[in-house]
């Protein structure tokens, strides 16, 4: 057994949504981040809250990891849909955790398979001769080298009820999950004492004595059961604890509202949707947090959260409160940043730093509300009736989602006008240990704000809110300031603020409103609107991308290398204002480009080329929703370097 | 130094149709501005889109001309953000019986400390005199191709099903009531509504100025009009809810409200319709959340220090999702 695999684990866990399985994946997480080793997870569902098919894949390493793998090392169950849904996703030299009661199972019993995906499954079992239940599935995976452990709950939640002396069978039905997930961490030789502590901290909040001693007596007889039938560590991978800094685990949703409140934010607006909500019911669960050397109020400082009636509240008010001077955002996706339109149209006009996080989802219309996608780049750098600055941001890992968050609030403060802050669900969603962030990494920049009246008000009427200048950036004064009197209005206006059409006055403030851009541009480093990731010596090939593919793409970069191909990656962070000049640089020069991006039509690619004139002709595109793994960046890279003229667009489509 | 009316209007041209009852509703609303004891700098106005919405550009104060429809969720953010402000929020009916009607919905059932001004002209003005959320079943003003094809609203029942604590109609051209009723919706503790009755004499051919005062029908013996607009309050009605009333008295002021509110024709119904100051505000209860609130809302934060850095304190939220160390 000193062949084995240590500490580089793929584990999958499924079953219905609702059932606990967050939990038992969050407990398997949290059991090997305690044992001090990186974790990334993410999470797939539909838009259900009840009954449909969830699962969630945890990657564990000794070294920090940052996207998914293709192939399931051990893949725990507790229901037949599970076993049927994913145990073709299993290594030849994996394993398999199932419930005995549910392999004699049919297929087309399973009612929460789409009727096409029944037939198909039978198709292919009966083309292997195999039956047509559970058991042929489990049989088809042994036939591959999977080895299978039957865990029979039932009778072990019968000893442990037993053991309890407790008649409460139903809330003991639960603890399925730990069963699994104890099963997994015993068959990889993890000592029990982590998942012991991570089933203390899951239910520390609760406050429930006797729920933690239901689930420790479950990690009890499961270790025990385990040990007993399977010996120590029955599986070729083994986890084994190591010496590690203190490490976050958070989801992106997390990231962005921790940003958000270091960066000022203190009014966020939202209306309910997946897979925004998360960010704000986070923010309102931690309104009032603490304050640094701050002896008055407690020292505590506040977030005022509000839900509102609709997306168009939720922007508009946001705008008000903004006006007001706080740093005001609201959070949401695709369609409700679709009815936020016209308010972003006139925070452009009128000036008002406004920040949204967009969190983008599958689309069109409602899509595929958990599944996740870029495809509002070219809908958020246009979105809107006519012309005005606007910023974008894109964060491709949880510390961007933080300091990007951070940033946009400064951003917007600065050059007066929206920012979007493009994530999206793959980064709300995942889960991660990051070395925490450091918030003082960034100041807090309110530009040309006037907060108080300081050495006087001026006299009424010398207050010019859209007032000239070099830069394009007025000074901004907030409502209610003495001597500071502005009106604002979404049409065309004077220097006041009062509604004018004169020509040439129409000219001076298109001109002074889209000129911030440029000084944004000018004054913004290159690091904060592109990364850049060279290669070990001359590159064969230069991958581009944004967002959230910047993990797989990373990861997928040390397997090119493993097989000689030198890959250098360029990462647009900013949107708009487009990097031009950087990106110019990148690319002139560059050997093979190829175009990495989680939508149809290659959208920065389309943006990359209308602001450089640089076509980039290799696009590697993926919008079946599911997050892209590096196994897919490595092997749609290859076939591209190997043949480029053949393979131009190569579409992926991993991801049950 | 006290306010005069010269202080509260700015010098630009106003060009709203000669005779229209916004005239009427923009010299009560100043008026009220320097009676009312009000630092005219914590003043700030939101308007829509529509005739109406030209007023904050004629009044002489922080002024926001907002979206069609969305008033209401621009002001609140300002009053949250900064709870001093003195926040008036002016909607014409289309932009908030029509466009805006769910923020109006929704605006009550928060009850933020504001007042609420809906010029009520049956129409909407700015377009050209489409019928708006409150012409009648079957009327046909001067521009409607076809009679109005939709029931009215009416506004009074839904604010009071919606939650608004202070609900009272005016009348455009009777500026001693109308800036009274804005004084006293000013005054308000939560958000207070007052529909003003504006005849748009541009497109609005049935509830003219003349329909309003009633010179279609003198007093016979007099020979002087007899208005069809009546106040309420001086018919003995008295508007308010206190907290000595039973719920059986509620209920009765309720059916009240809506009785009188459904009064058309021949006796429209102005004056204070309905008040309770028992209600908590959205501020208050945001107070229960955040103890701090009013001392420090958000617009008035000092969110950094002096060397620049973040004034927040992150640690004891990274630690708690912080594993290991
Ligand atoms: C989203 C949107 N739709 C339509 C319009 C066109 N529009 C301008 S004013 C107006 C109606 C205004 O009516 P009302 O609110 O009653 O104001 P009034 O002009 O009568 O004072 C409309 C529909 C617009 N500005 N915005
Ligand atoms: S159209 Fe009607 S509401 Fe508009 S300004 Fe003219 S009279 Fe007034
Ligand atoms: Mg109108």
């Amino acid at each position: 057994m000193s062949s084995k695999t240590v500490n580089e684990l793929n584990w999958m866990i499924g079953g219905a949504q609702g059932s606990g399985v967050d939990l038992s994946a969050s407990s398997f997480a949290r059991s090997c981040a305690l044992a001090g080793l990186w974790v990334y997870g993410t999470r797939e569902y539909y838009s259900n809250i009840k009954g449909l098919h969830s699962y969630f894949e945890i990657r564990t390493s000794g070294r920090q990891i940052r996207s998914k793998v293709e192939g399931v090392d051990l893949l725990a169950t507790f229901d037949a849909e599970t076993v049927v849904r994913h145990a073709d996703a299993v290594n030849p030299d994996g394993g398999i955790i199932y419930d005995p009661a549910v392999s004699q199972t049919p297929i087309e019993k399973v009612d929460t398979l789409y009727k096409d995906e029944v037939r198909q499954i039978q198709a292919r079992l009966a083309q292997e001769g195999l039956g047509s239940d559970v058991d042929a599935i489990l049989e088809e995976a042994k036939g591959r080298g999977v080895k299978l452990f039957a865990i029979p709950y039932g009778a072990l939640i019968q000893e442990i009820a037993k053991r309890l002396e407790t008649s409460e069978l139903t809330r003991l039905n639960r603890i399925v999950n730990v069963l699994a997930v104890s099963v997994s961490l015993s068959l990889l030789g993890l000592d029990r004492r982590y998942m012991e502590e991570s089933v203390r901290q899951a239910f520390a909040a609760s406050r429930k004595q006797k729920l933690v001693e239901m689930n420790l007596a479950g990690v009890d007889r499961a270790y025990e059961f385990a040990k007993e039938k399977f010996g120590e560590g029955g599986l070729p991978i083994r986890l084994a604890p190591i010496q590690n800094k203190p490490r976050m685990f958070v989801v992106g949703n997390q990231a962005v509202a921790l940003g958000k409140m270091a960066g000022g934010c203190r009014l966020q607006t939202y209306y309910p949707i997946t897979p925004a909500s998360d960010e704000s019911e986070f923010l309102e669960a931690h309104e009032n947090f603490d304050l640094l050397g701050g002896e008055s109020n407690d020292g505590k400082g506040s977030i005022v959260v509000v839900q509102t009636e609709d997306e168009i509240a939720a922007v508009t008010m946001a705008i008000g409160g903004a006006l007001a001077g706080t740093r005001a955002a609201t959070s949401t996706s695709g369609p409700g940043f679709s009815l936020m339109v016209e308010g972003m149209g006139w925070a452009g006009m009128n000036e008002v730093p406004v920040v949204v996080t967009l969190y983008q989802r599958g689309g069109p219309s409602t899509g595929m509300p958990t599944r996740t996608e870029q495809g509002d780049l070219k809908f958020v750098l246009n979105a809107s009736h006519g012309e005005f600055p606007r910023m974008v941001l894109c964060s491709g890992d949880m510390e961007e989602c933080f300091y990007d968050a951070f940033r946009a609030m400064n951003y917007a403060e600065r050059y007066q006008l929206p920012v979007i802050h493009l994530v999206d669900k793959g980064l709300a969603n995942s889960n991660m240990t990051i070395l925490p962030p450091d918030p003082n990494l960034v100041d807090i920049e309110r530009g040309k704000l006037i907060l108080t009246s300081g050495g006087g008000a001026p006299k009424d009427g010398e207050y010019r809110r859209f007032a000239p200048a070099e830069d394009g950036i007025s000074p901004r004064a907030v409502l209610g300031l003495k001597g500071y009197r502005f009106w604002n209005t979404g049409d065309e206006h004077d220097e006041l603020g009062h509604i004018n059409e004169n020509s040439e006055n129409r000219i001076r403030m298109m001109k002074k409103r889209m000129s911030k851009l440029e000084t944004a541009d000018r004054e913004i480093p290159v690091t904060e609107k592109v990364g850049f990731y060279a290669a070990a010596g001359r590159p064969d090939v230069t991958l581009v991308s944004w967002g959230s593919s910047k993990g797989a793409i990373l990861e997928g970069m040390e397997l090119l290398e493993k097989r000689g191909i030198k890959a250098e990656f360029l990462q647009i962070r900013l949107a708009s204002p487009f990097p031009a000049q950087a990106v110019r640089e990148r690319l002139s020069e560059a050997k093979l480009v190829i175009d990495i991006e989680q939508n149809y039509s290659a959208q920065m690619a389309a943006v990359i080329a209308e602001k450089t004139q640089i076509n980039i002709k290799h696009r590697v595109v993926k919008f079946n929703g599911r997050p892209i793994s590096c196994n897919e960046i490595y092997d749609s890279v290859r076939q591209i370097v190997a043949r480029p003229e053949a393979n131009e667009r190569v579409i992926l489509t991993h991801g049950a | 130094m006290a306010l005069k009316l010269a202080d509260v209007r700015t010098d630009l041209h106003n060009d709203w149709c000669s005779g229209c009852g916004d005239f009427g509703i923009e010299a009560s609303l100043q008026m009220a501005l320097t009676e009312m004891n009000v630092d005219i700098h914590r003043v700030v106005i939101f308007s829509g889109i529509g005739c109406h919405g030209k007023i904050v550009h004629w009044t002489n104060a922080f002024g926001i001309h907002t979206l069609h429809g969305r008033t209401l969720p621009f002001a609140q953010g300002a009053k949250l953000a900064n709870p001093g402000l003195e926040v008036i929020a002016i909607s014409g009916d289309g932009d908030g019986y029509g466009i805006g009607a769910g923020h109006f919905v929704h605006s009550g059932r928060r009850n933020v400390d504001m007042t609420y001004i809906v010029h009520d002209n049956g129409v909407y003005g700015l377009t050209k005199g489409q019928a708006s959320p409150t012409q009648k079943l079957g009327e046909q003003t001067k521009s409607l191709p076809q009679p109005n094809i939709n029931s009215a609203v009416n506004p009074i029942m839904l604010a009071l099903a919606a939650g608004y604590t202070f609900i009272a109609r005016s009348y455009a051209f009777d500026n001693r009531h109308l800036k009274d009723t804005i004084k006293r919706a000013v005054a308000h503790r939560g958000l207070a509504l007052v529909d003003v009755l504006q005849p748009c004499p541009t497109y609005n051919d049935i509830e003219t100025k003349a329909f309003y005062s009633g010179e279609d029908r003198p007093d016979p013996s007099t020979h002087r009009p007899v208005p069809r607009v009546y106040d309420i309050e001086k018919t003995g009605y008295n508007p308010l809810i206190t907290t000595d009333m039973t719920n059986e008295d509620v209920d009765k002021k309720t059916l009240e409200v809506i009785r009188i509110s459904n009064e058309w024709g021949d006796r429209i119904p102005v004056g204070v319709f309905y008040q309770n100051e028992n209600v908590p505000t959205y501020e208050d209860r945001i107070m229960r959340r955040v103890p701090f609130y009013l001392d420090q809302p958000p617009a008035t934060q000092q969110i950094q220090l002096q060397n620049k850095k973040s004034a927040v304190d992150l640690s004891s939220l990274l630690k708690e999702l912080t594993i290991g160390g």
